[in-house]
Order: C-alpha cells, then sequence, then structure tokens
C-alpha cells in the first residue's frame, strides 16, 4: 500500500514536472527607444518600426553583416541582360500567419499596393518598377523603366515585405492594426505608446531558427530608465544603450554589450543654396570658408567628446570600413593654420554662423565640441537647439544656415546619397544642385557592375568633398545590451534586431 | 433653480466654443509643418501631398475648422495619425491609466501631508517639527524626474523590489498593477504631499490655540482626543478645499511622471502628440479635459447653490 502510494505520488511529481517544462514559455523582452509608428510596412516611415518588422514580416530578400544581400523568401533572383527586369524564385511552403499561402501571385499583389496604396512610403522606393509579371506560381517578374542597381537593397528593407494579400484586402488601410506577415512572430496586441507583443508563428517556414514562445517590445524612451529595466531584470534586450552607460557596463557581469559600425552617418549640413540665407551668410556664399571650417575640426576628438569613443570618424556618405568608401578621400588631418589661410583669402577672417541643432544631448555636445573647436581658426558659431519637428520644417523651407542632421543609412550606398544631394530631391536640404554629380549618381543606378558603381561614387565623393555641401562628420555604434543568458545574437549594422538563432538560457 | 440651470447650462455652449477655437488657434502657432513631421525619415513628397490632402491642410484656417467643429459636433473626434486609431478610442483607453495615478498619488499625499502636518504642529519646534519642515523642502524642491529616477536606481535596480516602469491593467493583475503605480504615485504625491504639510501645520497652529481647545483641555480630555478629534476637523475645512484643487494639478503634473515611468495615460499621449505634430489627438484631447472641467464646475456651481439658496438669485 505504501509503496503503491510512493510510487503514484513519485509518478505524480515527475508528470507535474514534465508538463512545467512543456509548457514553460519563453519570453523575450525588448526595450526600445521609440514608439514605432504604423504597422503596415506600406505606411510605415521610422526606423524603429523597422525592428518590430524583423520579427513580424520577411522580406524578399535580406542582408548580412558585411551588407551582402542574402536569400529570404526569395531563395535566388538573376538580372536580366539589359538589367531591366529581375526574376526572382519563391521560397516554397511559406504560409502567411493567417494561413494563406506566398506564391508570385501574393508577391505581385505586394508590390503592387506599396506602389498604389494611398499615403504609401514605398512608392518612391519602388518607382522604377514598372510593372511585375507572374512567370510561374513560384516565379516573379519584376520590370524596370530603366536599369535600378538599388531595387535588391530597397527589397532588402520595407519594399521587400510580404504582406497577407487576403488580410490585407480585407482590412484596407487599418491593416496596421493587425498586420498579418509571414515572419516568425504573429501579431497579438499592442497598446498605443505601450507594448507590443508578439507569439511563436508554428508555419513558420525557418522555424528551427527560433527560440522564443513570445516576443515583447516595450517603448521606453529615456536610455537611462531603460537599462534600469534590464538591470533590473524587466528586460531581456534593449537597443541604443546611451554612449556614456557603456564604460560602466563593462564590468557588469550580468550584462553582455554589443556594438557594430552604423551604415548611416552624422554630419553638418551648410544651407548653401537652398534659399536666399544661403547667399547671406559666408559659410554658404563660399565654399573656401567650409572647407577651412573642414580643416579645423579634430573629428577624433569630436567623437571621444560627443561621443564617449562610441562612433569611428568619417568624411564620407559611408563609413572608413564599408566596401564602398572612397579610398583616395582619406579623412583630413586637423589643420588650423590651412583653416586661417583659407579665411583670409576667402576674405571672411572672422566668419559667423548659426548652427541649428536637434535638442538630443548628442547632438548638444557634438555642436558645443564643434563649436570650439573651429573658434580657434576664427570662426564665430551660434548654436540654435531647436525641436526636432521644428528643425525638419525650417531645413525644408530653407530658414537655416548650417543644421546638425543625422541619417539613419541605408544598405546600398544610393539611399544615403540620391534624396539628400540629387537636384530638388526631397532630403537635399543644402540644396545642391550639380548637374555633374547628378549625372554621375544617375549612372551608378543604371548599372549592376560593382567596380564601375564604385568608381563612379569615388567620383561624385570627389564633387562632394570640393563643394562640401554636408561635412561628414562620423559613424555612430549601434549600441545593444542584453543579458548575459541570451546568446546567438547576430549584429547587422542596420541597427535591426534579427531573432533567428537567439536563445536565453533559463 | 430651474432658470438658474437654464442659465448655467446655456452658458456652458460659448464657453466650450470659445475653447475649440482657441485650441485649434494655438496649435496653429506650433511651428513645424504636420505633414513633413508626419511623412517620416523619407519624406516622400507624394506622402506629404497626400497627408496635406487628407487633413486638409491647404485649405484656409477657417475651414479646417469647420471640418473638424462639424465632426466633433457628431461625435467624431477624428483619428490619430500617427497611432492610427480614434482619437475618442485613445482618450477611453488613457484616462483611466491618469486617474488611477492621479488617485494613488493623492492619497500619498495626503496620508504622509496630513499626517506630517498634525505631528509638526503638535510638537512645534522641537526637532520633530524641523524634521517635518525639511521633509517638506525637499519634497517641494526636488524635481519629479529626477525624484523619478532615483527611486528606479534604488528600488529596481539594487534591491529589485519593483518594476522598474511601464504599466498593468489592474484587471489583469492587481499586485503588479499596484507595483508599478507605487514609484509613479510616489513621485508625483511627494510634491503635494509637502504643500498639504504646510497648510495642515498652519491651520493646526491656529486652530490649537483657540479657546474651544483650551477648554476641551481644562475639561480634562485626552490630547489625543482633542488633537483628532477636536482640532483636527476644523483644521481640515481649507486643507480639503485645496486637496480638491490639487487633483487637477496632479493630473497635469501626471505628463511627466508618465514619461519617465513609460506609462501609457492621458499625459504620455498628449506629449508624443504635440511631438509628433498629431493634431487631432491634441485637439481632442484638449477639449475633452476643457470639457471635463466646465462640467466639474457646473456641478461645484449647482452644489453651491443646493447648499446657500442666497446664490440662487
Amino acid at each position: 500500500m505504501t509503496v503503491t502510494r510512493a510510487a503514484a505520488r513519485i509518478a505524480a511529481v515527475l508528470a507535474a514536472t514534465f508538463t512545467a517544462a512543456a509548457f514553460s514559455q519563453t519570453t523575450l523582452r525588448i526595450g526600445l527607444a521609440e514608439d514605432p509608428d504604423v504597422l503596415d510596412p506600406t505606411l510605415a516611415r521610422t526606423f524603429v518600426g523597422r525592428i518590430v518588422f524583423a520579427a513580424l514580416c520577411d522580406k524578399l530578400v535580406d542582408i548580412d553583416e558585411k551588407l551582402n544581400i542574402v536569400p529570404q523568401l526569395a531563395t535566388s533572383w538573376e538580372w536580366s541582360k539589359d538589367q531591366k527586369s529581375l526574376t526572382m524564385k519563391i521560397r516554397p511552403g511559406v504560409t502567411f500567419h493567417d494561413g494563406e499561402k506566398l506564391d508570385a501571385n501574393a508577391v505581385k499583389f505586394n508590390i503592387e499596393r506599396h506602389k498604389t496604396m494611398q499615403g504609401s512610403n514605398r512608392r518612391g522606393e519602388l518607382a522604377p518598377v514598372a510593372s511585375v509579371d507572374v512567370v510561374d506560381p513560384m516565379t516573379v517578374r519584376l520590370n524596370l523603366a530603366a536599369p535600378f542597381a538599388p531595387l535588391l537593397a530597397q527589397l532588402a528593407d520595407r519594399s521587400g515585405m510580404m504582406v497577407s494579400p487576403k488580410a490585407a484586402q480585407a482590412a484596407g488601410e487599418k491593416f496596421g492594426a493587425h498586420p498579418v506577415c509571414s515572419g516568425p512572430f504573429k501579431f497579438v496586441d499592442r497598446v498605443a505608446q505601450g507594448r507590443i507583443s508578439l507569439e511563436r508563428f508554428p508555419n513558420y517556414w525557418n522555424k528551427a531558427a527560433i527560440h522564443f514562445d513570445k516576443v515583447t517590445y516595450e517603448p521606453i524612451v529615456d536610455s537611462t530608465v531603460r537599462l534600469a529595466n534590464l538591470k533590473s531584470g524587466q528586460l531581456d534586450f534593449i537597443e541604443r544603450v546611451a554612449p556614456s552607460d557603456m564604460p560602466a557596463l563593462k564590468n557588469d557581469s550580468k550584462i553582455k554589450v554589443a556594438r557594430i559600425v552604423e551604415i548611416g552617418y552624422q554630419g553638418i549640413t551648410f544651407n548653401i543654396n537652398k534659399s536666399d540665407l544661403a547667399q547671406k551668410h559666408p559659410a554658404g556664399k563660399d565654399a573656401r570658408v567650409r572647407e577651412a571650417f573642414e580643416a579645423a575640426l579634430d573629428r577624433d576628438a569630436i567623437v571621444q567628446v560627443a561621443m564617449e569613443g562610441e562612433a569611428v570618424p568619417g568624411n564620407q556618405w559611408v563609413a572608413p570600413s564599408n566596401g564602398w568608401y572612397a579610398k583616395n578621400l582619406p579623412i583630413p588631418k586637423r589643420d588650423v593654420a590651412k583653416a586661417r589661410k583659407l579665411l583670409a583669402e576667402a576674405g571672411v577672417p572672422n566668419p559667423s554662423f548659426t548652427l541649428m541643432t536637434p535638442t538630443t544631448s548628442d547632438a548638444q555636445r557634438l555642436a558645443q565640441v564643434v563649436q570650439a573647436m573651429v573658434a580657434e581658426a576664427g570662426f564665430d558659431v551660434k548654436i540654435q537647439a531647436t525641436e526636432f519637428s521644428t528643425s525638419l520644417d525650417l531645413a525644408d523651407k530653407g530658414q537655416f544656415e548650417a543644421y546638425v542632421l543625422a541619417w539613419s543609412g541605408r544598405a546600398d550606398p544610393d539611399g544615403n546619397i540620391y534624396s539628400h544631394l540629387v537636384t530638388k530631391q526631397p532630403l537635399d536640404y543644402s540644396g545642391y544642385a550639380n548637374p555633374e554629380f547628378d549625372k554621375l549618381i544617375t549612372e551608378s543606378r543604371a548599372t549592376n557592375d560593382t567596380t564601375q558603381r564604385a568608381k563612379l561614387f569615388a567620383e561624385a565623393a570627389a564633387l562632394e568633398h570640393r563643394d562640401r555641401p554636408i561635412v561628414y562628420l562620423y559613424h555612430r555604434h549601434w549600441l545593444w545590451a542584453y543579458t548575459s543568458k541570451l546568446s546567438g545574437f547576430h549584429m547587422v549594422p542596420d541597427g535591426m534586431v534579427r531573432l533567428q538563432n537567439m536563445r536565453l538560457a533559463r | 433653480m430651474f432658470r438658474f440651470l437654464v442659465r448655467r447650462l446655456a452658458a456652458i455652449v460659448p464657453t466650450l466654443f470659445f475653447v475649440s477655437i482657441l485650441i485649434f488657434g494655438l496649435q496653429q502657432l506650433l511651428p513645424g509643418d504636420p505633414a513633413i513631421a508626419m511623412a517620416g525619415e523619407e519624406r516622400d513628397p507624394n506622402v506629404v501631398a497626400y497627408l496635406r490632402g487628407k487633413f486638409h491642410l491647404d485649405e484656409p484656417l477657417p475651414v479646417r475648422y469647420g471640418y473638424w467643429l462639424k465632426g466633433v459636433l457628431h461625435g467624431d473626434l477624428g483619428d490619430s495619425v500617427r497611432i492610427q486609431r480614434p482619437v475618442s478610442e485613445l482618450i477611453v483607453e488613457k484616462l483611466p491609466v491618469t486617474i488611477e495615478l492621479a488617485l494613488l498619488a493623492m492619497t500619498i499625499a495626503i496620508v504622509i501631508g496630513i499626517s506630517a502636518g498634525i505631528v509638526s504642529a503638535v510638537f512645534k519646534d522641537t526637532p520633530v517639527d524641523y524634521a517635518a519642515n525639511v521633509f517638506a523642502l525637499w519634497g517641494l524642491s526636488t524635481p519629479n524626474f529626477w525624484l523619478g529616477i532615483l527611486l528606479i536606481l534604488l528600488f529596481a535596480v539594487k534591491l529589485g523590489w519593483l518594476p522598474a516602469s511601464g504599466y498593468v491593467s489592474p484587471f489583469e493583475d492587481l499586485r503588479a498593477n499596484l507595483a508599478s503605480m507605487i514609484m509613479p504615485a510616489f513621485v508625483l504625491g511627494n510634491a503635494f504631499a509637502a504643500v498639504l504639510m504646510r497648510h495642515t501645520r498652519s491651520a493646526m497652529l491656529q486652530v490649537l490655540s483657540s479657546d474651544y481647545v483650551r477648554t476641551a483641555r481644562a475639561k480634562g480630555l485626552d490630547e489625543r482626543v482633542v488633537v483628532l478629534r477636536h482640532a483636527l476637523r476644523n483644521a481640515l475645512t481649507p486643507v480639503i478645499t485645496l486637496g480638491a484643487l490639487g487633483l487637477g494639478e496632479l493630473l497635469s503634473g501626471a505628463v511627466l511622471t508618465e514619461q519617465v515611468f513609460s506609462i501609457p495615460g492621458f499625459g504620455k499621449l498628449i506629449v508624443d502628440a504635440v511631438f509628433n505634430r498629431d493634431y487631432l489627438v491634441v485637439q481632442g484631447v484638449v477639449l475633452f479635459t476643457a470639457t471635463v472641467y466646465v462640467t466639474l464646475n457646473l456641478v461645484a456651481d449647482i452644489a453651491n447653490v443646493l447648499v446657500n439658496p442666497r446664490m440662487r438669485g
């Protein structure tokens, strides 16, 4: 009797243990630096939203840590000889979160949705795509009006994200409230300005790489509070750690940190032609003054002081470590004597202008260091701290002289150049208009030959260095911190958090 | 009474109309183009044009005001551009969070402020009194966000007793809800506790030196009875009025506290909306708040009239 009872008790305990093991859920809790906008890849417009999409919506292709294009929903692709069509093979056996199949028709639907939906932010990115053909159920062909080399890089971002056609048609413009994609996690719910919850999609095509049952994203704007949540165990992973917090984390055995150089840049944009104001301040009127400004800068010191060393100095639209960096234009050393000489030649030994700066502490520190440095060469820089939305509007209207502005970057260098420097493009705040430059960049879009493109970019960079509409300063590190129980985090310079192969030890 | 009610109700309409014009007009003074703020990083000109059209940003101000007013009169406050949900839905979702925070903060302020006030009045000019005064001065002069971050570092990071930030609904898990609310409520209530303490102290000192208290003591009543039953009741009248006014202040103070503790409440809603130029949210929230204030005022007036017939006029 006693033996039977003991055996029964042991059996009960064992059963309970196994059930607990089977049902214990692994949740990864991620702290975001901002609140993502609408979760519809077609309408989405923020950097932080892309971090959530990395778990929710797979793309036709992805990028790796070296910025190579790698397969995701498309297994292979091929350019036509005239480079005016791109044929892609779709991965078989992929389903959306609602059980719909991903096939060539779904891809056609998505590209057309990106191109035609009211308010689409993808329309510009996919403008060169004239039509989409369904070659066979698993093959799709994108026909271009003209060759367009950055297309694959666009398809590695939101333009390549595929949503369920059925769900998208049913929800219309409300789709973002309950997105249905084909990524490793499916949408559960979202508290406005609060947590976004996702759960594992059991039919994910690459489910062997997924080791969490749930993922939550919590927007916490203050970096100190975000870090406190990680330290106290409420979060497992945080993005965009403040550079000033990094030294203290080095000695914390419970926390691991990761860093990689971004694909974007931090720079100072000069109004050289955006409005009449350009001719009214010396730095806008005369390229020699901008050259003197650059000569007075010590980029290493700027990085140390403004970013606590968590950035790499740079003088181009991509970082020196990037394959597209023009090596014939290295970062110049600081030369105050040269700066003074240039200013004397320009006839303005003490040029004065106003530097518009966003109100973030990084940008403020940057402006102050630069102000002090160039003062040694004779510059009188006034700092004007301006709330971000206001500063964008002033920049757009050309009501500024110089502007501290960062760009989050795109995998293809075209995404760091075209919109910013080609005549009358939307982000051309400097008003730069150089037909020679435009021609080079337009040519670079028309060829898939990497060597040829690199040559064209180098020529364009030389023109940019002569005219200096933007003085590039540095490329920030993406800084992540996470619990030491987490392993398998794979860093990519686009700053996304890819959950594939990440694991939490119990 | 009926005439009074009709008159007061009739006055509400022009008041709210004026408020709505004010909200709409002030918002236009904000620098920055909402279409550009909304269009995001790429700022595609097509998207900017689409947003301008969708939100009638190209039309003259009075026309835009007309569109908005028409919606409001039909009970439609419009949709948030950024969150893509109806503004009225957001208000219903966020308001209870902030009310809970303000009520908890008020409770903390009352418990700390009034008891400290009584103690320091009773033990006037003793070290206890000085300590209470120092506490009050500290409470008044500590910035909310700074105290918030210090508390997070102590109770969440060092001791690990409380969650660092975030919000859990009380219907989901009451304990977790209180754990997540206690720090923000303390931060918010702390400054107000100091105000209450100072007022309770001076009111108590006045009452304690009055004749009837001396009589009560002369009767040989226990000091505890004298202080708590005889003196406190009279001393509290002005403090209660102050407390009621303070609730409004706490609601606005919640704006900063909600930011520090990442609580998705009313304050965070409006701050984010201002920074993102989400006009319809700002307008809807302010109009709603104004309506609540006007209504509460009316209720207070009616209550006054009921109590004091001379005001019926």
